[in-house]
Order: structure tokens, then C-alpha cells, then sequence
């Protein structure tokens, strides 16, 4: 019995050496949202082709996409054509949020590389990032027909992202509509 | 001994003539000097969170940028110290808190020092009792009368 | 074609200590003294082969050669030459390379200094030793080898060395950190060697001792460097983060001091054995998990080197074959060691063991802090994070304890001391201490504060002990001068060591209930004054360095009106990696610091900058120093010194091995 205590360091070292072991393959990349299933925040800002103000109520009906993009960012670049084509077919709804930029370099951005967005509001001091819990641009988000964010996505929404993570997705929220 | 003590943190300072620096500078106005001290406690407390590992006052441009600018905000609008740190929860959750909230799944790691303390207390007792009673390198009653036994045969044979 | 035969001697070294690993170990257990005496020869070769290592890289750096992968990656043809040595620790596979080579000095130290060991033990622990090497660099082959090539297209030039690395602390710091962490191995296969041989006795601690320290004088050195780095490089004043990478050497320190004293226990008293064996196999424990960390992506840094799973898992399973093998032996070889003697609940065995144990769960406390994040994002998902309000919360207080019971230590008596003798010696010490603690704060700086009257009357009631201790020692004597030099280097080196420590707290606490900071936003000409100092802002000017380019401000600063001196602080681009950096300007100086950090230029001309006024900052590296001097004092003590020489003597006149220690 005197004896078990000395086998108290090996055993503390075994369930120490198993969580090292899984904690290996935890990703840690990612923030995860802390709004997921929340409503969208409340905002007023200025559309950037007009200055229009534009408020959570001018959103369209849903699901639609938010995408924080700007004339910056690089990875903003490699996800364009997805959300080209999702335009063009008119898949699915996509309003930006042009992210700390601006105005001038977002509407050339715009004009060369083309306009996927149903329309982008202007956030250029970040408060509407900062109160979606954004980090850094790009990010997507997934709102539903409540006005409720149900999946961020955050770094490039390239095909792969958009078959395997939002179409599905997507298809749950109608689902749940019906 | 002293001496060299003295000439290495005197060689010391003179290499330290320069250094470089990754924090930011803000410049930020405050009306006490009660908010200046708030403002860097909890831009010091609060994480970055795009950074490896920084705090917000250590880190440039970004997010931490723009979350020091609303801390200094809502301080000058009057907000307290728990409105603020909620309003950062809100958004970021617990990542962006460098002192953890205790809760239920954090119990064991507030008041496991403490636990770790009494069991370590109680190991100490426990030596302690045992070297108390115990008779290491001491004989006892009866090894100490074979003891006398072997000596006398010892001499009785070396007559 | 050199790097290949930096490839080549790698893979000699990696045979020659799997040899060292094997055959002496197996000779010991045999009794095969041929098998025995091949140990010191090996471990000679792996030495050499590893310095050869060593050298190649070090060529490659130094001639450009960007064939070579890792000297692509971490130099550049811009670089000065000082750091294009010092980028072999500059990036994972190098810095591995080192730490191997270092790992082979110790061993080759190892063989030198042990000649008046028995033959058996010396095999064992060199065989323990060439294990951890063969382990190290078939990690190396296997995974992090810094001899790939980038054939065959070499890139024209490198990607350069970060430039937070281009700095004197980085030439300084690794090496000494690496020194102190692979040190402990040294130590832990004494330990093994010693449950191997079944022999563990006061002998053994003593052979343990200067080993101990020594690793331990170069981890100090290491963490303190660490520090001071820290300091000046984040421009903030931070001297400790918390990071989970400065962490684990810090749990290996807090482990490492444990067993220091505890090993002192075991020589003089013969108890404590195999707790003292047990810290030994946790303080190596601790250096592999500090390379686990660092290494294997498994905790977000700011200095985490690689996210590679592959070498986490490679890592992680030697950790579990040596740690995981090592506490198997323990818990079957243990049990059978016996104490020598005993004590009473109130000894100075007590209140080592109390340090011990405080200093354990130091360790413990840090070691939950830095994994818990991991823990909790494996349970729940979600993440968390855990910085220094935490481990301010935890480590200090304990700290606080651990320094009471450092008052205690040394001036009480073995086996037994009074309670009316501790009272006698040390009721006027805690009382001034505590008077000190209040009242000079207060007449100072006309303010009580909680946290400084404590930190301060720590410090008195520590350095009032040592003088109490020192004065009894040397009160009787004629000459009380000649005393105080004759008393033994052991006994020096402790006391100035743990007046390092009132040192140390002195600086940690004023520094940081007193520190002061201010950002502006100055034009040229205009001044702000912060504390007793006023600094002037006086326009910049372009400035251009070997690999970089940037503006230099100049800022005058005066104390109470009078001129002090002028501070040069930096904004600089590197040219290679264009990534900016600033060179804040310090004046440091033995009660205080001042700095200047640039922040952005504006076209107006003027520029944002913080202030900062540090008071008794150095004193937390110079506490270090003296722990360092205090450390190596005690490893020169004569007795290890003329033990060594009469036990030389001794194997030479009787030619026959010596005499076998008391088994356990």
C-alpha cells in the first residue's frame, strides 16, 4: 500500500502525456464567433456607391451572406470569382461590408475586378467589425431569414469552403424554414 | 565578488543604449488621470485577437488598433470597467480576456494552486510524522541488547 | 558538397551514441569493464562529430551558401556577419542542432570531471546520456535535419534573419539557456544511474551537487538574459510575458532550485533520497517539455518556432520513452531506499523541504496555467485564455512564502532547532523588516501602498536573516574580517545567492507599483515632463544601416532643469523582408530607467512617442547576477576540490576499485 504512492508520478505523467498527445491535433487557427446564433448587430452606414444610409432593416430577406472584404486585402482577391459566379446565378444574396477602406480605392477595386455584392456598406473605422467579433478581413458570415448570423467563416470562401461548409449550410436553414 | 557583480550590470547598461520595439503608440486623451490608469490596465489585460500572443497595448495596427479606440471611448463616455469588459465578451468571448472569468469549467484552474498547496502541506506533514517516529539510524531496544551480546563474545574471545 | 559532410558526421554521431547508449550500460549491468570503458571514448566522438556539425552550418551561414535550406530561410547576403552565426540558432532545425551539441559538451564535461567515479556509475550515466542523444539526433534525420538542400535551384539570396533577432541578447541568450536547460540531463542521469546501480547514498548527492548548480547557474543566466531581452525588445518596459514558450523553463527553474537544495539535504543528512531522485527525473522533464512546446505547435507564442504535428508526436513519444521509463524505474526502485537519519517537526530539513515543496507547487501552478488553454479548448471547444493576471495572482503569492521560510532556512539547525532559538534570532529581523517596509515607502514616496510595504519588508526581512546568519558566524572570532573571507565558498555562495533573491524582489516591486508611462504626440521644439524628468523632442533625421534604413529623433532630457544627456530613439525598415521595427532609446542607470519609443511620423513633422520612467528595473538582472555569482561560488567549494584530489590519490596508490558504497 506504501508502495502505490510511488507509482503517483508515472500515472499524473500518463493523463499528462494523453492530453499533450490530443492537443496536438486541436486547430488552433481559428477564433471561433461568440454571435453564432444571435441577431445581427444594429448599424447605420453609408452604401458606398451613393452614401445612402443603409440599416439592418435594408438587408435582404434571407439567407444571405455578409462579406467583409477591402481593396487591401489579397485573399479578399482569391475569393472574388467564387462569389462572382454565386452572383451571377443569382444563388444567393451577398451584401459587403467594405472593412476600414476607402471609398475611392473600394470603387475602383469594384470596377476592375467586378461587383458580386447586392450592394457594400462603408464600416471605415471598424465599429460594425468590432461588434461582429471580426479580426481581419476576409470573413463571410451566414445570416438567416430572422436576421440571425448562424455560421462565420473566417479567411477565403473558395469553391471547396462553399460546397463543403455553406451549402449544406444552407440547405439546413431552408429546411428549418419549411 | 561584489564588484564584479557591479561591473557586469554596469557592462550591461552600457550595451543597452538601444533596442528595438514592436509596441504601438497611441495618443489618446484623458481627463484624469483615474481613466489613463483604466485605460491601461484593461488594453493590458485584454488579448489581441489576431495576434500569436499580445495583448492589446502591445500589438500594432488592426483590430487591437480599433479596440484600444473603443476602449478609450467608452471610458470617456462612462462606461465601468465590468461594462466594458461585457461589451468585449459580447464580441470575442473568452479568448479576449487574459485574466480568465472564473466559472464552473475554470474552478479547477483558479483554485488548483490551492489545492496543489494543501496537498503539498499535507505531504509535508506526513514526512515529517513519519521521520518522527521513525527509527532510522537509531537500534532498538533489542538490536541494542544483541549489540552488547556480540561485543562481549568479541572480547571474551580476544582474551 | 560541405554541407554533406555536415550530413555525413551527423549520421557518425547518431551511431557513436546509440553505441554510448548501449554497450557501456550493458557492461555496467555485466560487469564488463572493456564494455565500461568504451563509454568516455564515445562519448569524445560524438563530441566531435557534433562540433563538426556545428562548424558546417556555421560555414554555410558564412559564406552564403542558400543551397542549403535552412540558411535560405533564416539569412541573407545583407546580414552582418555577428548574426549570420548566431541565425543557426535562428530557426528550428539549427537551434536543435545546438541544443544536441550542447547536450554533447555537458557529456564531454561529464567524462572529463569524473575520474574519481566508479567505473559503473560513470558508464551508466554517459550511457544515459548517449540515449538522449541518439534520440535527439534521429529526431534531427528524421525530421528537422539542417543540412537539406534546396537543389537545384538555390535561391539567389535569403529571406533573412527576423529582426527582432538581430540584436546582442540573441548571440547571448539561447546558448546560456540551452546551457542551464540540457544541464538538468545531466543531473537526471545521475538519477538514473543511480536507481540502475540500486546505490543511492550521501555519496551520490554529493558527486550530484556541482552538476546541479551548475546547470542551474546557466539557466538562471538564461532566464535572466530572457528577461532583460524581453525588456528592451517590446518596447514596453514588460520584463516577463507569461508566454507559454517562457514558461517551461521557468517550471524547469522552479524545479531545478528544488532540487538543488534538496540535493543538499540528501549529502548532509541522508534523507530526502528519493524525493531528491524524483525532482531530478521532473526538473529533465521539464527541458524536454519546453522543446515539446516549442516545437510542435502545440500552444500559440509569439516565439513558438514550427506547427508540425509530426514532430510533436516524434517529441512527445521520446518524452514518454525516457520521462515515462524513468518514473517506471522510480516507482520500482524507490521504495527500497531508506532513510538515514531523522528530524524533528521544527529543523532546517523542514523548511527545505517546505521550500521544496512551495517551489513544486510553483512549478505545478505555472505548468496548469500554460497547458490548461489546451485542456479546455480539447473539452469544451471554445477557447480561453490565460495570461499574467493569472500567474501574477498565483506565482506571487507563493513566492511570498517560499521567501518567509528562506528567512528560516539557513539560520536553523539540522535534526532539531528551538523554537526559542528561531525566536531569539529572528524576532528583531521580522521586526525590522516590517518597519522598514512601512516606513520607508511612506517617507518616500509619501503613500502607503499594501503590495510595496510587503515586497519591501520581504526583501529586509531576507537580507536582515543573511546578516544575522553571517554575523553569528563570524561574531567569535578574533578577526571577524579574516572570518568572514575564510568561511566556506558553500556557504558564501548560498547567501549571496538568496541575497540575489532580496535583490531580485526589490526590483520586481518597485518596478511595478512605480513605473510610469506616457504617450504624446510632440512636435519639434515641444517638451512633456513625466516624473522628475523632462524629455524635449528635437526633430529627426534619415538614418541607413547595413540592412536597413529609417529616421532617428533626437530627445533631449533634463532632470529638475539641468541637462542629462541626449536619446536617440529609432524608426527602421529592413530592406530584405521590408518589415518595420522600432529602436527605442534607453538611459539606464542604477535606480532607474528612462526610454523613449517611437510610434508614426506625421508630415507635419511631428511625432507620436511614449515616455517611460522604470525606477530599479535593473535590479531584477542584477539580483539574477548575484544569484549566478552565489551559484558558482558554491560549485568551486574545497571540498568538492579536495575530495576529488584525495580520492585521485587514493585509486592511484591502491590500483583497486573503490571501496562499495553503503547499498541502498
Amino acid at each position: 500500500m506504501q508502495r502505490l504512492k510511488f507509482f503517483v508520478p508515472i500515472a499524473v505523467f500518463l493523463i499528462l502525456g494523453v492530453l499533450l498527445w490530443r492537443g496536438l491535433y486541436l486547430e488552433t487557427t481559428e477564433l471561433p464567433s461568440v454571435l453564432i446564433n444571435k441577431p445581427l448587430p444594429e448599424f447605420e452606414l453609408e452604401n458606398v456607391y451613393d452614401n445612402q444610409l443603409v440599416a439592418k432593416e435594408d438587408l435582404p430577406e434571407g439567407p444571405f451572406l455578409l462579406n467583409v472584404w477591402g481593396s487591401y486585402c489579397l485573399p479578399c482577391l482569391a475569393e472574388h470569382p467564387t462569389f462572382m459566379r454565386l452572383s451571377e446565378n443569382e444563388v444567393i444574396p451577398i451584401v459587403g461590408i467594405n472593412y476600414k477602406d476607402q471609398q475611392d480605392a473600394a470603387l475602383d477595386w469594384l470596377e476592375t475586378n467586378g461587383d458580386p455584392f447586392a450592394f457594400s456598406i462603408m464600416d471605415h473605422d471598424g465599429r460594425l467589425g468590432i461588434d461582429l467579433g471580426v479580426y481581419g478581413a476576409p470573413e463571410t458570415f451566414l445570416i438567416d431569414s430572422n436576421g440571425v448570423i448562424r455560421y462565420r467563416h473566417v479567411s477565403v470562401l473558395d469553391e471547396q469552403a462553399w460546397q463543403n461548409i455553406f451549402v449544406p449550410a444552407i440547405e439546413e436553414l431552408e429546411s428549418e424554414e419549411s | 565578488m561584489l564588484r564584479l557583480a557591479l561591473i557586469l550590470v554596469i557592462g550591461l547598461s552600457a550595451l543597452n543604449t538601444a533596442g528595438s520595439a514592436f509596441a504601438q503608440v497611441d495618443t489618446f486623451e484623458f481627463e484624469t488621470e483615474e481613466q489613463q490608469q483604466r485605460f491601461r490596465r484593461l488594453s493590458n489585460e485584454l488579448r489581441c485577437p489576431m495576434c500569436q500572443n499580445t495583448n492589446l497595448s502591445g500589438s500594432t495596427g488592426g483590430v487591437a488598433e480599433d479596440l484600444r479606440r473603443e476602449i478609450h471611448r467608452m471610458i470617456m463616455s462612462g462606461m465601468s470597467d465590468q461594462e466594458i469588459e461585457q461589451f468585449m465578451f459580447e464580441r470575442y468571448g473568452d479568448f479576449i480576456f487574459y485574466r480568465p472569468r472564473l466559472r464552473a469549467e475554470t474552478v479547477l484552474l483558479w483554485f488548483g494552486p490551492l489545492i496543489f498547496l494543501l496537498v503539498g502541506g499535507l505531504v509535508v506533514f506526513s514526512i515529517v510524522k513519519k521521520a518522527r517516529t521513525s527509527s532510522a539510524g537509531t537500534l532498538s531496544e533489542e538490536e541494542q541488547q544483541q549489540l552488547k551480546e556480540l561485543l562481549q563474545e568479541q572480547s571474551a574471545d580476544n582474551q | 558538397m560541405v554541407p554533406e559532410f555536415g550530413q555525413f558526421a551527423l549520421i557518425l554521431a547518431f551511431c557513436l551514441s546509440v553505441l554510448l547508449a548501449t554497450l557501456p550500460i550493458v557492461g555496467a549491468a555485466r560487469d564488463n569493464a572493456l564494455w565500461m570503458s568504451l563509454a568516455r571514448p564515445l562519448t569524445a566522438g560524438v563530441f566531435v562529430f557534433l562540433s563538426v556539425c556545428l562548424v558546417v552550418l556555421g560555414y554555410a551561414f558564412v559564406t552564403d551558401d542558400f543551397s542549403v535550406q535552412f540558411v535560405a530561410n533564416h539569412s541573407n547576403t545583407l546580414l552582418p556577419l555577428q548574426y549570420k552565426i548566431t541565425a543557426i540558432w535562428g530557426g528550428h532545425e539549427g537551434s536543435f542542432l545546438f541544443w544536441t551539441f550542447m547536450l554533447s559538451f555537458w557529456m564531454l564535461m561529464v567524462s572529463i570531471f569524473s575520474r574519481s567515479l566508479p567505473m559503473d556509475f560513470v558508464a551508466r550515466v554517459l550511457g544515459v546520456l548517449g540515449f538522449l542523444a541518439a534520440g535527439y539526433i534521429l529526431f534531427m534525420i528524421a525530421t528537422s535535419n539542417p543540412f537539406d538542400r534546396v537543389l537545384p535551384l538555390a535561391p539567389r539570396d535569403g529571406a533573412d534573419l527576423n529582426s527582432a533577432l538581430q540584436d546582442i541578447a540573441f548571440i547571448l541568450h539561447p546558448p546560456t539557456l540551452y546551457m542551464g536547460y540540457v544541464g538538468f540531463s545531466v543531473v537526471f542521469a545521475f538519477a538514473i544511474a543511480a536507481l540502475l546501480s540500486g546505490r543511492l547514498d550521501a555519496a551520490w548527492a554529493r558527486w550530484s551537487r556541482p552538476w546541479a548548480n551548475m546547470a542551474w547557474v546557466w539557466l538562471t543566466g538564461g532566464l535572466a538574459l530572457g528577461s532583460w531581452w524581453a525588456y528592451y525588445e517590446l518596447g514596453w518596459g514588460g520584463w516577463w510575458a507569461w508566454d507559454p514558450v517562457e514558461n517551461p523553463p521557468l517550471i524547469t527553474w522552479l524545479l531545478g532550485t528544488a532540487l538543488m537544495h534538496s540535493l543538499a539535504v540528501t549529502e548532509k543528512r541522508g534523507v530526502f533520497k528519493s524525493w531528491t531522485v524524483l525532482l531530478a527525473i521532473l526538473a529533465f522533464a521539464g527541458s524536454l517539455l519546453g522543446t515539446f512546446i516549442t516545437r510542435s505547435g502545440l500552444l500559440t507564442s509569439v516565439h513558438a518556432f514550427a506547427s508540425d504535428p509530426t514532430r510533436g508526436v516524434f517529441i512527445l513519444g521520446f518524452i514518454a520513452l525516457t520521462v515515462g521509463g524513468s518514473l517506471v524505474l522510480y516507482a520500482l526502485r524507490a521504495p527500497l531506499i531508506r532513510n538515514e537519519s531523522s528530524f524533528s517537526p521544527i529543523s532546517r530539513e523542514v523548511f527545505l523541504l517546505t521550500n521544496n515543496i512551495l517551489l513544486v507547487v510553483a512549478a505545478a501552478s505555472v505548468l496548469l496555467g500554460t497547458l490548461f488553454p489546451m485542456v479546455y479548448q480539447a473539452i469544451t471547444d471554445n477557447l480561453i485564455s490565460i495570461g499574467p493576471p493569472y500567474f501574477n495572482a498565483i506565482f506571487v503569492p507563493l513566492m511570498a512564502l517560499l521567501v518567509v521560510a528562506l528567512g528560516f532556512g539557513p539560520i536553523s539547525r539540522w535534526k532539531k532547532t528551538s523554537t526559542a532559538y528561531l525566536r531569539e534570532q529572528l524576532t528583531m529581523v521580522a521586526i525590522a523588516a516590517v518597519a522598514l517596509g512601512v516606513i520607508l515607502p511612506l517617507v518616500i514616496t509619501l503613500e502607503f501602498s499594501l503590495t510595496v510595504t510587503i515586497g519591501v519588508s520581504l526583501a529586509f526581512w531576507l537580507v536582515f536573516a543573511i546578516a544575522r546568519d553571517v554575523y553569528n558566524k563570524v561574531a567569535n572570532k578574533a578577526n571577524r574580517w579574516q572570518a568572514l573571507r575564510g568561511l566556506p565558498a558553500n556557504y558564501l555562495g548560498m547567501q549571496l545567492a538568496h541575497f540575489g533573491v532580496a535583490v531580485m524582489i526589490v526590483g520586481v516591486t518597485l518596478t511595478s507599483s512605480f513605473s510610469m508611462e506616457k504617450s504624446v504626440l510632440l512636435t519639434p521644439g515641444q517638451a512633456i515632463d513625466l516624473g522628475d524628468y523632462d524629455f524635449q523632442f528635437n526633430g529627426t533625421q534619415p538614418i541607413t544601416g547595413p540592412n536597413y534604413v529609417g529616421d532617428e529623433a533626437t530627445i533631449l532630457v533634463s532632470r529638475r532643469g539641468e541637462f542629462m544627456r541626449e536619446l536617440h530613439p529609432e524608426k527602421r525598415i529592413y530592406i530584405a523582408s521590408n518589415s518595420p521595427s522600432t529602436e527605442m532609446a534607453i538611459d539606464s542607470g542604477f535606480f532607474r530607467d528612462l526610454f523613449v519609443t517611437l510610434g508614426e511620423g506625421r508630415e507635419s513633422g511631428a511625432w507620436s512617442m511614449t515616455l517611460y520612467v522604470k525606477p530599479f528595473v535593473r535590479w531584477i538582472w542584477l539580483g539574477a547576477i548575484f544569484m549566478v555569482i552565489g551559484g558558482i561560488t558554491t560549485a568551486l567549494d574545497k571540498r568538492y576540490r579536495k575530495l576529488l584530489v584525495r580520492d585521485q590519490l587514493r585509486r592511484e596508490t591502491e590500483k583497486v576499485p573503490p571501496a562499495e558504497p553503503q547499498r541502498v
